[in-house]
């Protein structure tokens, strides 16, 4: 069935409300407003207030209250509108959800689920656009998964809903309108698994989130030249499914990772340096990125464009690594 | 104020207890034997103490970093907190915590928080599940007057008060964030005042009286158990010690610490149950001796006990996954 990515989060929601007593949503919006991209309209009525909590604009404490109702033997779902606003949450992300289950000797576990969209390319300006889903992946004791299409943004969340220990899902907000095949049937989807979502011999572009589909997009402007590229979207940035990168570089021989994060200390520098770790010999050049501008995000629409990875930079760099390694 | 007196005489020996434990964990800092940060309670004995006598078992308590105190009322044994800041494995966190991080689950001792305010919003989440599980409990979230400047002291009062949930807010206001007085972090320093701002009931009690401390808990947490949403308790004590280790005392006087210790919770407990003549001597002695078989028990499990092996430095991080 074809469906739109906003339609499949809210598909499992759905489910995971309907299937276990113990689930519950809350956020701010996410009640009578619908959420504010409008993932979980429908649920207030269907499920009640219990069930779907609008929340104050209190994001450190109702995350915090997330955590507490885990420990408590609840299945929070909490919606954190956006990753700009999870910065007012980092302290119980980072100093609690993260670290109570090691921290208490193994008494705690903590089976929270955070969703939050992420992303630019909105012309919402500096504060509205990050793309800060590299921060949360340094963080071990938490789990960070980036859907990129409807199949995964359903089949994610109803894996991370069965994960013993807390799960961030990063939405990107462009991909809500998106449409793609959902089989509603279809159980969880495995968590820590790199998908090939195109094959190809010449260049391997490893991506995630947001920027599959512009990837694709290039990789089909480069088809159009005869260059065969294979697009691996991550899916699942910690765990990080490394062997299926190795093993896509060990037959392409060239690497470009494409993340929206700002290119500096980005997660394609972890990409690029577990590259170089495990599959130097195989690589007939060097790793190559391309990332957002280094500049808070600009308003205007030709400078945002710009800021952005976008088709024709991702064209660009693999011409250049062509042209200097080919 | 009238007092049974088996009752009187096992608050007065859960005092001595917390005060000899804190006393015995100073010394053991200074040969090195417990290190990191270390927080003492003393002075502030009667809040721990007094409140806890409020709780059932299937009650959650949430502490701060400075929660020695909390965690011996509670009933966890000696020798598995010093096992913990001896960083050992045989620690209530496997050493993984050490001052800061006590935990312990079968006595719904959930943690330690050693940034300020941060356990807040967590015992509204464990009041949010136990009623979305229609369970009659009280969640005890013990914190200091430093963290009423946070932000999530204000969000939890709010979202506990908005969602009517069974939290008791109890402040230790120890007059102090670690170096700053009340009077220079609040503009408002009467704390029971805030609760009024998110419509929550409100106490003030004198934390140097155990007896004022347990029957205004009991008021309390009888109001919460009942369903009629969070309450603030305000305990007013004072900290005897330094606030850590690492501390030189340079913002207050000492004409002020010795004030206060002609307060001292114990020792006002203690005279006024002589007068009362609940207490004598030999009680008294016998107190002591048999706190001090505990500390040297404590001490001894302490030191007895393994160091988690570093094989297992990651384990659970995670939760082991079964195939």
């Amino acid at each position: 069935m074809k469906t739109t990515y906003r339609e499949a989060v809210r598909s499992a929601l759905s489910e995971a409300l309907r299937s276990d007593a113990r689930v519950f949503l809350m956020g701010e919006d996410v009640g009578r407003y619908g959420g504010a991209f409008a993932v979980s309209r429908g649920l207030l009525e269907e499920f009640g207030p219990e069930r779907v909590r609008d929340t104050p604009l209190s994001e450190s404490t109702f995350v915090g209250a997330g955590i507490g109702a885990a420990l408590g033997g609840m299945r929070p779902i909490v919606e954190v509108m956006t990753v700009n606003f999870s910065l007012l949450a980092l302290d119980q992300i980072v100093n609690n959800a993260a670290t109570l289950r090691h921290m208490s000797g193994g008494q705690l576990s903590v089976p929270l689920v955070v969703r939050m969209a992420t992303g630019g390319g909105r012309q919402l300006a500096a504060q509205h656009s990050h793309s800060l889903e590299g921060w949360y992946a340094h963080i071990p004791g938490i789990m960070v998964l980036t859907p990129a299409t409807p199949a995964d943004a359903r089949g994610m969340l109803l894996a991370a809903l069965r994960e013993p220990d807390p799960v961030f899902i990063f939405e990107h907000a462009t991909l809500y309108p998106t449409e793609g095949e959902v089989d509603e049937s279809a159980g969880p989807a495995e968590i820590g698994r790199a998908a090939v979502r195109r094959p190809g011999e010449h260049v391997t572009l490893i991506t995630y989130g947001g920027s599959l589909p512009k990837t694709l997009q290039a990789a089909d402007l480069l088809a159009v030249e005869g260059i065969d590229a294979e697009v691996i979207d991550l899916r699942s940035l910690r765990p990080l499914d490394t062997p299926t990168l190795l093993a896509s570089i060990a037959r392409t021989h060239r690497a470009l990772i494409v993340d929206e994060g700002w290119r500096m200390c980005s997660f394609a520098a972890e990409v690029s340096a577990q590259l170089m770790e495990g599959g130097f010999y195989d690589l007939d050049g060097p790793v190559a990125r391309v990332c957002s501008a280094e500049v808070p995000m600009p308003y205007a629409k030709h400078m945002e464009d710009a800021a952005l990875p976008q088709p024709a930079s991702i064209v660009a760099t693999v011409h250049e690594m062509l042209r200097r390694h080919g | 104020m009238t007092v049974e007196r088996g009752h009187a005489l096992e608050l007065l020996r859960q005092m001595v207890l917390i005060r000899r434990f804190e006393e015995k964990a100073a010394e053991l800092y200074m040969l090195g034997k417990i290190r990191g940060f270390l927080h003492l309670y003393i002075g502030e004995e009667a809040v721990a103490v007094g409140a806890m006598q409020a709780f059932m078992p299937e009650d959650a308590i949430v502490a701060t970093y400075r929660e020695h105190g909390q965690a011996l009322a509670r009933g966890i044994p000696a020798g598995s907190l010093m096992a913990e800041m001896y960083g050992k494995a045989n620690g209530c966190s496997r050493g993984r915590g050490g001052s800061m991080h006590f935990f312990d689950v079968s006595r719904r001792f959930y943690g330690g928080y050693a940034i300020v305010g941060g356990g807040m919003p967590i015992a509204v989440g464990l009041a949010l599940a136990d009623t979305l599980q229609g369970r009659r409990r009280v969640t005890a979230c013990f914190f200091g007057d430093g963290a009423v400047d946070e932000g999530e002291f204000h969000e939890s009062l709010n979202l506990a008060a908005l969602w009517k949930l069974p939290v008791l807010f109890l402040c230790e206001n120890n007059l102090y964030a670690m170096g700053t007085a009340l009077a220079r972090h609040q503009s408002q320093t009467d704390v029971r005042l805030k609760a009024a701002a998110y419509s929550l009931s409100a106490d003030a009690v004198d934390g140097m009286d155990v007896l004022a401390v347990e029957s205004a808990t009991r008021r309390a947490a009888e109001a919460v158990r009942r369903g009629e949403g969070p309450y603030l308790l305000e305990v007013r004590t004072y900290r005897f010690r330094a606030h850590s280790t690492a501390d030189p005392e340079l913002y207050r006087t000492k004409e002020e610490v010795e004030q206060w210790k002609t307060r001292d919770p114990i020792a006002l407990f203690a005279a006024r149950l002589r007068e009362w003549g609940l207490l004598s001597d030999a009680d008294l002695t016998a107190i002591e001796a048999a706190v001090g078989r505990e500390i040297e028990a404590a001490v001894a499990v302490a030191e007895a006990g393994p160091w988690e092996p570093v094989e297992d430095l990651l384990r659970d991080v995670y939760t082991p996954r079964t195939p």
